[in-house]
Parts: C-alpha cells; structure tokens; sequence
C-alpha cells in the first residue's frame, strides 16, 4: 500500500511538471484528490489494516495528500503568473498614439497673467478694488491734481462723451474713490481697462488694461515704495530680477518715478530688445502727492503713502513674446489656444 | 530737447566722462535720455581736397577727369561729372572704401572705371554728406560742395565742416520747462555730476539813443503779459549766421534761416526764452500794444494761414492790427526779409520782443487756434519770468558778435512779475523721514544749491526758474534724485491687512473658471463698437439698446459708441474666426455693457457673459449643455427655459432664430438668453454655417444664487429603476413631462434622465412622438418595496396622461 501511495505521488508530481494549463491542473486535482481519485480508492482500502498499520499508513497518506495539495497550489499559482504575462503581453498597445480629445477651453492671456498680479498682491495684503470706466472729469484728473489747462492732459489723449465725463485714461480714478470712502490705512490695487485715443498698431491700442496700486498710511516711505516694486518684480519675473527708479513727474505723486526692469535678454548690457538701453521701462510710480490726499478728505500732515500703475499688454507681450498687440483683441482660435 | 555736446560744454566741463557715462549719469537724476546721435557717424573716409587739374574725358562729353591733391605724396585722379568745380576748389573727396549717402542711404564707394579712365573716389555734394543749404548756404545744391572754410587739405570732413557734434535727445517732463535750455541741462549736469556751472552774465555795449523815440509798448492786459521787454536795432544787415551758430542749431535739430531769426532761435535754445523778431516797418505807428483781441479779429500768421480770434485771446498789436499771437506765432508781415525769397522790400530796423505770457492764457490761445508751436509749447508749460530781460541782452550781445546791426543802447521793460522768491519749509528730518532715507543735511544743501536753491533759516528759496517747486515733498524729490533714487533703501511697510476677494470678484472668476471646463475660451474684445452694429443684429429701430454713451472725439465710427449690448462683441469675434477658416470657436466673454442713465450722469456698467460658438457640430443643445453647466456650478437653480414672448426683456431676441432661442430663468427672473443666431444675421455677418450664442445678466444671477453648499449623507438604501416610454403629441414639450414627473412624484425621486426619443410616426402614430426615461427613485429611510414603487409610478402615469402623454404599448 506504502508502495502504491509512493507511485501515486511520483506519477502525480510528474503529470503536474508536465502540466500547462489551469484546466489541467483541475484535471489532475480530481484525478488524484477528487471523491473518486486515486487517493481516495487508496484510502478507502485503510480498513482492512491492522491498527497499528492503519496508523502509519493514515500518516504516510495524509503526508502524500498534503504533499500533492502543495504541489497543487504551487503549480496553481506558477501558472496563474504565466497566465498573467501572456495576457500582458497579448494586451500590448502603441501609447504613441493620440489621447482622446478633451475639450477644455482656456482663460485670455490678459486674464491670466490678470490673475497672476492680483494672487502677488492680496498675498502682500492688498485689495482689490473696482471702479466705473466711463468716469467723470474730477476722480480722473482734477482730484488727481491735474487741473483743467494742466499740460500734462496733453500726455493722456483722452476720449469725452462730454465736457465732464470721460473714458478713464487711468485707473488711478479708482484711488479717489477708495480714498473717499475708506480711512487709511489704505490698501489696495486697482485693475482694469482704460481708454486713449492712440490709434491701433503693434505697440498701441485705444483700449488697454492697467493696475494700480495705493497705499496710504502713517509713516509710508519712499523706501517702502521701492521694497513693495521689489517684491512685486520679483515675483512676476524670479528672485534674480533687478529694477532701476528714474526721477520722472507725474501730477499725482511727488517725488515721482519711473521703473525700468533690467533687459531680460542682454542683462543691462544694451541690446536690440531693450533698445540698447539696457533696462525696459515697466511702470510709473511714486509718492502720493499731498494735494491729492487732501482732496480726497485725508490729512497730509498725519499720512502718507504710495501709488504705482502697470500696464498689463507690456507685461503679457513680454511673457508670452507677442510682438503685436493687436493679436490680444483679435482673438483668434489659434492664438488662444496656445497660452 | 535735442542738446549739442559742444554747446553744452560751453558751461559745464564734462572731463574725461564719455557720452554713455552723461547720458545713463542724466536719465538716473530725471532727464531721461531718448537717444543720441553722433553727427556724420555713417560718414566715413572722406577728406578735403583740391582740384589740381580739371580735363575734359576722353570718351564722354559730360565727364570731367580731375587731378586731386589729398595731401599725399601723389595725387589722386577722379572722374566727375560736377560742372561747378574748378581748378583750385577745396572740396569734399570720398576715398575709396569710403561711405556716404545716397538718397538718404549708406553707399559704399569703390574705385573703378567710368568710361575707361580710372576713377578712385568721389566728390561729394550736399546730399551725399547729409546737409542741406540751411547748413552751408553759400553751396550749390546740386552741385559738388565746394569748400570755403578755413581748413586743410587732407583734413577729415567731419572737423572740415564742424560735423563733428553730439546731438543727445531728452525727454523733458512737463513740469520742468526751465530743462528745455541748454542752461537748464548744463545745471543739470553741475548738480549730477558734482561739477562746476559757469554762465556768464550777457551783455552789449549798444549805440547812444532813446528807444521810445521810435517805439511805444502798452501793456494794457498785464494778468496775461506779466512783463514784456523789447529793444530795436538799427541798420540791420540780414546774411547766414556764421558756422558756429548754424551748426549748433542743426545739432539743436532747428533749421538755421538768417541771423536775426537764428539769433531769436538760439537765444530760445540757450536760455529757454522764446523771443520775437518784428521787422519794424510793419508796426504801423511805432507802438505795440499788448491787448485782448477783439471779437472776431483777424491775422494771417507766419505760416500763412489767417485766423480769426476771440477776446480771450492776447495779441501783440500795433497801433491799427494784430502784428502776432502773443506767445504763439507771429504775423505774415513781422519776419526777418532777406530779400532774397520775396520781392519784400529789406528790413532796417528789427523790434526784438521778449516777453513772459500767462501759461494758461497761451495754451487755451494755441489750441483754440489749433497751432502748437515751440514757443506756445514753452509758454504754456510757465518760464523764468526773470529770465527776460536776460534773454534780451543775450540776443543783443549775439547781434554784435555777428556785426548784424545797431542795437540802440537803451531797452523797454514793463515789469509787473512778483520779485518775492518761493519759499518752502526745510526739514532734514522730515525729509529723511518721508524718503526713508539717512542723508546727512549738509548733503541735502549741497544738492539743492547745485540746483540753484537757497537754504537759510530752516527755508528754501527756490530759484525763479523753478515752476513746478511748492511743498515740502518737492524738496524731498530733488534731494532725492541728486542722492539718487537707487541708493535709497528697499523696506517694506508694516500693519495688519485685511485683503480678499470680493463676492463678486469670486463669482465672477468662478463663472470664468466654469465656461473654461466647459471648453470655451475667453476672448476680450473693445468696450467701444459701431453704432452700425446694431443694425447689424437687426434690433428694432426704436430699441432702447440704441439709445448709447457717444464718444465725441472717436478714433472713427468704428469705435465710437459705448456697447449697450455685448452680443454684437461676441458676433465679430465669431465673424472673424470664421473668415480666418477657423473650423470652430467655442468662446465666452465677461464684459461690460455701457447703459445711459441721465444727461451728465454716468452710465451704469453692469456686467455680462457672451458665449458663442459654431463647427465642430456643435447645436443649440451642446450651448444648452454648457449653461446647465454653468448655472449649476455657481447656483443658480431652479432652472426654467421658455420661447421668448412679445415682453422678451432681451431686445437682443432680434438676433436670434424664432423658434431655436430660449429665454433662461431662474425663480421667474430672467437671467439670459440662449439660441441659434437668426440665419439672415449669420450671413451679414458672412458666417456660412450655424452659429450659437447666450447672453447672460451676471449680477442678476448672482443674486439668486446659492452659493453655500451642505453634506447629504450618501445613500444607505439601494435605488429602484424603472424605464418607461411614452407617447404624446409632437408639441408637447420635453420640459412640460420632465416637470409633471418631477412634481407628481414625492421626495423618493432621485433623478429622471431621458434617454431615447422615437418620431417614426408609421410606428406611434401621426403627429406622435415617443421620448422614453429612466426614472431613479430611493428612499432614505428602507429599500422600496415594489408596492411602493409601482404606487408612485402609477401616479405619475397619471399625471402624465393629464398632460396628453401616454405609456407606450
């Protein structure tokens, strides 16, 4: 009988070495350990042992009976994992072809780099404030210290719908606003279109985006104008940006100031994009002039503060290399999808 | 303000500074450099010479073969076609390898052959140097430029001729008006670069003799003309000012015309003081009157134009008529003759006005009569009034430097100007303080003494020059931009913020976030359209969307009227995508709309989304899709769609298809309008296939929307799906079954989706059609039992067959 279960076993780790597929191994999992299998014709001869040999002989065939179970799974499993590669193998695809359209639209560039400036600015602490476009001659000039007859009017060709009211040619209007109705400390940025009779080229449109900033408080610098440009040009262009104040004058700040940033391309050297200047002019900026403060309702001797204004075209332009305004506000499918 | 380097080194020394090293020194203090030019700098390898031998060519009979001495060892032999050149004459020779102009641009010259005689240059003209006769007016214009200067043969045309200056162009800042000198900028130039300012005080020594005997001056508007000074000369001798003066002026970017008008020029340049020059028989009675026009009057001034004035202009008259626009332009009959351009008779005596005139005077002068020149430029912008009288000795020493005339020794000065110097407050500390700066006060004197301040007793006398000085922060600026704005110190300012978006900055950004996912793409296009524009959309003539914010000075009729409406926006930009044979466009826009109020009130701005789209397939119910989208993520609910009516309160309707457009509400408000465009507005708009747009009211949408959001508890039950088809007939709208399933069935609904629509009426039915649904229900308290479910179904069946829809059999 001893005999007969060692051939069983031989036979069966045999026929599983030559086994190849899962069927059968189930095959040979009922030939051998089925109600009706080998094994079990085997063990039902156990009653005609003697005791003690039914003893032995119980234990010799239940080791036999493990052994093949083992062997069973062992071999289960090998073939599971062949199974397994040739179905990822056969499964092969070419992932170098296209992936399925998703149709995701995108904001405008103007929206985007926006969007960008107002994230730098409520990070530093700033709101921002809105303001009607089509303005009246006072919060555009005159509150901004630019009185009627004020050559520096010239500078700012501006579109009337009638003596008094005006397309705003700076969102600086804004400030008055704000600075009428809200005690300092003041600040905020205001973003948004503004209107010039400049006729449409590459570098000129009647219809343009500006932000300008204000800040308004006890024991306000110059120093803090600088280290808020500073910022501001840091994070718009990376920590190794530099800017240059010029002297300039504009009615509404006193001192005033114009910010050159170093040419990106010739790093202040001089070349064909800075104009052999070395630096780009970027934004005007400076000290917010008392008479401004004052028409607005806030005391000069008590406050001071800061103001600055950015175009946003320059520094889209500048980001994305578009050489010609125009293709903002044309809007073309191909231009837009590519930001 | 183009500045000659030559002329500016006239005051100040520059050392051993190159022109890179003045100009960055200048932008960084606040005269902001635009550009330089090096006169000649094209001009190479051109020498003077002289003709040696002059032959006629063997071969041609307009071509001259000249012997040149360039002051070499051997002459030169060059071939010619110039018949003003003789033996003898210095003229300009162009070697070879050299280069010069050619109608205004760069020839290289090389040696070659004319004709079969050997020719190694070139000789040069007027034109090929870059010159003209106001440069050099003894030359021929088309001829070669015979030289008659003292120079020396071989020499380098560039210091032949005084080509050899720096031109460098500043922009000068409206409030500076004393920088459009030479002066000015040479004080500029002291201060920035801590060097020496030397101007002499002018002066002339003049012939005996009382000018009020010839000349009477009246200023009877003396608000206006705060102080006029004018002085005659005798015996005038009108010629080309010398080289010097003609070269400066060329390098100042000014025209040199004859003495007496280059002297006023130059004193201009120099001192920043426009000046007239009258010829002095044209004042008729020998007075000058400075006076208000008369209503009406008229002149007909330098550039030959006649203008009528009005009594708030001042003129400069003599005892009959207007002899000049005080401050702007002179008259036709008050310039220097020379004799030569007309057959005028000569001018004898000259009459030299320098006057100081009311900026605001002068500027509403110029541009009602739509003539800035340089002088009203200057006028307008305010000047030294004490520069004056100065301004006028300068011109008087320059006419007898250049032996022009005799200018009688005394001069009238009607003073009225305000002698009490500008004073303002003088703090180091506060000024340290505002700047955020620690410069010492002795630095801070020393500044703005430079800059012809005076400090004394805790004051500041600002010079008469100085404008534009009123407070204490003007001070600061110029201590500020002499210690340089970069040297100040970068801080940043402390205090608590309270910065957020507002709610409509969130709501607005997330409706611009949403119609991105829904892949449509933001355009921005102009505030301003044609009034055309409206009749483009075809809306009604008597449409209260007509009624627009007019621009009154309008780049043209394109852009001249404020959109009341921002459709016709969103068509253009449809319109050009199309032309551009862009296949499809799916866009959105929030922008404003511009609506009149009252008469001298502003309008109201509220804000609206565009959408649009056409190609790629693209129908009203993928426009529908996308607004469900929308209106779903930003809140709004209770989302209704109807045909528009007769009260449609979107006059835009007009626009759109009749029976494709819905109007979109939500709680009975209407919030937008949606469809395909009306196939006759398609093709005005040359669009050849169909295009869809919305229009949205987005702070109306904002205030019905619910923007909170709060947790369900996910489901513990398994839902119940039943499927039904129905039939009814072809008008019944969808909307009307969706709603009387929704509300026949009680708060186990989950959702109703329609999944199937049949019209195959030979199968259900003519005038039927078939629309088919699956219909979710749970329940958060138990699994349904069938009895309950088949309860609430048998319920909406007969909702439904109230309405005319039936199960399908």
């Amino acid at each position: 009988m001893k005999q007969q279960l060692e051939n069983i076993e031989k036979v069966a780790k045999q026929e599983l070495d030559s086994c190849t597929s899962i069927k059968e191994l189930d095959d040979l999992r009922i030939k051998y350990l089925g109600k009706k299998g080998e094994l079990k014709a085997i063990l039902n001869q156990m009653g005609k042992l003697v005791p003690e040999e039914r003893k032995e002989m119980g234990q010799f065939a239940n080791r036999v009976k493990s052994d093949i179970e083992n062997a069973l799974a062992e071999k289960l499993e090998t073939l599971k994992a062949q199974e397994l590669e040739q179905r990822i193998q056969s499964e092969e695809i070419d992932i170098t072809l296209p992936g399925k359209k998703i149709e995701v639209g995108k904001l405008h560039p103007l929206t985007t780099v926006m969007n960008e400036i107002k994230d730098i600015f409520l990070g530093m602490g700033f709101s921002i404030a809105d303001g009607p476009e089509v303005e009246y001659d006072y919060y555009n000039f005159e509150a901004l210290n630019l009185p009627p007859d004020h050559p520096a009017r010239d500078t700012q060709d501006t579109f009337y719908i009638t003596d008094n009211i005006l397309l705003r040619t700076q969102t600086s209007s804004v400030q008055v606003h704000v600075m009428e109705n809200q005690k300092p400390p003041i600040r905020i940025i205001s973003p948004g279109r503004v209107y010039r009779s400049d006729a449409v080229d590459a570098t000129h449109s009647p219809l343009f985006h500006q932000i300008e900033g204000l800040v308004v408080d006890k024991g306000i610098t110059m120093g803090d104008l600088k280290g808020t440009l500073e910022t501001l040009m840091k994070r718009l262009y990376g920590d190794d940006c530099k800017i240059r104040l010029r002297p300039h004058h504009f009615p509404f700040t006193e001192p005033s100031a114009e910010v050159d940033v170093m040419c990106f391309n010739c790093h202040g050297e001089g070349c064909r994009v800075c104009k052999n200047e070395g630096y780009i002019e970027l934004l005007g900026a400076g000290m917010v002039h008392p008479k401004v403060l004052e028409n607005c309702g806030i005391d000069s001797n008590v406050y001071s503060g800061f103001a600055f204004g950015l175009g946003l075209e320059r520094v889209v332009m500048r980001r994305y290399n578009i050489n010609d305004m125009r293709m903002l506000y044309e809007n073309d499918m191909r231009f837009l999808k590519q930001f | 303000m183009n500045l000659s380097m030559k002329w500016l080194s006239d005051f100040v020394d520059l050392g051993n500074r190159t022109t890179k090293d003045f100009i960055n020194g200048m932008t960084l203090s606040g005269s902001k450099v635009e550009c330089y030019e090096v006169e000649g700098a094209e001009i190479t390898n051109v020498i003077v010479g002289k003709i040696l031998e002059k032959n006629q060519h063997e071969n041609a009979e307009r071509l001259f073969v000249c012997s040149v001495d360039i002051g070499k060892d051997e002459p030169i032999q060059i071939v010619t076609n110039a018949k003003n050149v003789q033996v003898g004459d210095l003229v300009p020779v162009a070697l070879d390898g050299a280069t010069v102009f050619d109608e205004g641009k760069p020839l290289k010259i090389k040696k070659g052959k004319v004709r079969g005689v050997v020719s190694v240059g070139m000789f040069c003209g007027l034109d090929t140097l870059k010159l003209t006769t106001h440069d050099f007016p003894y030359a021929d214009k088309d001829g070669v430029l015979v030289i008659k200067e003292d120079c020396q043969i071989g020499e380098d045309i560039h210091s032949a001729l005084g080509l050899n200056d720096t031109s460098v162009e500043f922009e000068i800042t409206s409030n500076r008006p004393d920088c459009l000198s030479v002066i000015g900028l040479a004080r500029e130039t002291s201060a920035t670069f801590d060097i020496p300012l030397s101007v002499q005080e002018p002066s002339f020594k003049g012939i005996d003799g009382d000018i009020t005997n010839d000349l009477k001056v009246n200023v009877i508007n003396k608000d206006i003309c705060k102080r006029y000074c004018a002085g005659i000369v005798k015996n005038v001798k009108i010629e080309p000012s010398p080289r010097w003066l003609r070269e400066r002026l060329r390098a100042s970017g000014i025209r040199p015309i004859n003495n007496f008008v280059d002297i006023t020029n130059y004193v201009m340049l120099e001192y920043g003081q426009p000046m007239h020059a009258f010829d002095f028989k044209y004042v008729e009675g020998g007075e000058i009157n400075i006076r208000n026009a008369q209503d009406g009057e008229k002149i007909v001034t330098l550039d030959g134009v006649e203008r009528t004035l009005s009594s708030d202009m001042l003129v400069i008259a003599d005892s009959k008529k207007p002899i000049a626009v005080a401050g702007v332009m002179g008259g036709e009959y008050s310039g220097i003759m020379d004799g030569t351009v007309t057959d005028l008779p000569l001018t004898e005596t000259v009459v030299f006005e320098s006057a100081c005139f009311d900026p605001i005077s002068v500027r509403r002068t110029a541009k009602a009569l739509g003539m800035r020149t340089d002088s009203s430029a200057r006028f307008e912008k305010g000047l030294d009034q004490q520069a004056v009288k100065k301004a006028l000795i300068r011109a008087f020493q320059l006419v007898e430097e250049l032996g022009a005339g005799d200018v009688v020794s005394t001069i009238i000065d009607d003073d009225n100007t305000n002698k009490t110097p500008k004073t303002v407050e003088f703090s180091s500390e506060w000024i340290n303080n505002f700047l955020g700066t620690n410069i010492p006060e002795i630095d801070m004197i020393k500044y703005l003494n430079s800059l012809g301040f005076e400090v004394k007793d805790g004051l500041v006398y600002a010079p008469t020059f100085r404008v534009d000085i009123e407070r204490p922060c003007d001070i600061a600026e110029e201590v500020a931009r002499i210690y340089g704005y970069n040297n100040i110190t970068s801080t940043n300012f402390k205090g608590v913020a309270d910065a957020q978006l507002t709610a409509s900055q969130k709501f607005e950004n997330n409706i611009s976030n949403t119609m991105v996912s829904t892949g449509c793409y933001e355009i921005a296009t102009f505030s301003f359209i044609s009034p055309k524009y409206f009749d483009k959309i075809h809306l009604p003539k008597n449409s209260k969307l007509r009624d627009t914010v007019t621009i009154t000075n309008p780049l043209g009729e394109d852009t001249s009227v404020m959109r009341t409406t921002i459709i016709p926006s969103m068509m253009e930009i449809l319109s050009k995508n199309y032309n551009n044979r862009n296949a499809s466009a799916k866009l959105f826009e929030v922008g404003n709309e511009y609506i009149p109020t009252q008469k001298d009130k502003l309008p109201i701005e509220p804000k609206r989304l565009a959408i649009g789209m056409y190609g790629n397939n693209c129908d009203f119910f993928e426009l529908k899709g996308t607004v469900e989208v929308l209106l779903n993520n930003i809140g709004v609910q209770n989302v209704e769609y109807s045909r528009p009516t007769e009260d449609c309160p979107f006059d835009e309707v007009s626009a759109f298809h009749p029976t494709r457009t819905a109007i979109v509400k939500s709680n009975d408000v209407a919030i937008g309008i949606i469809g395909e465009v009306h196939p006759t507005v398609t093709s005005e708009y040359g669009i050849d296939t169909k295009v869809y747009i919305g229009k949205f009211l987005v702070p109306e949408m904002m205030q019905i929307a619910i923007t909170e959001k709060s947790y369900r508890p996910l489901p513990k039950y398994p839902a119940s799906t039943r499927d039904i088809s129905l039939v009814c007939d072809k008008s019944l709208p969808a909307g009307d079954i969706q709603k009387a399933i929704e509300e026949s069935f009680g708060k186990t609904l989950e959702n109703v989706t329609l999944f199937d629509i049949f019209t195959d009426e030979s199968k259900i039915g003519k005038g039927k059609k078939s629309l088919s649904y699956s219909i979710v229900m749970r329940s958060s308290e138990g699994t349904l039992t069938d009895e309950q479910v088949d309860g609430a179904m048998k319920r909406v069946l007969k909702a439904l067959s109230k309405i005319g829809a039936e199960l399908r059999m």
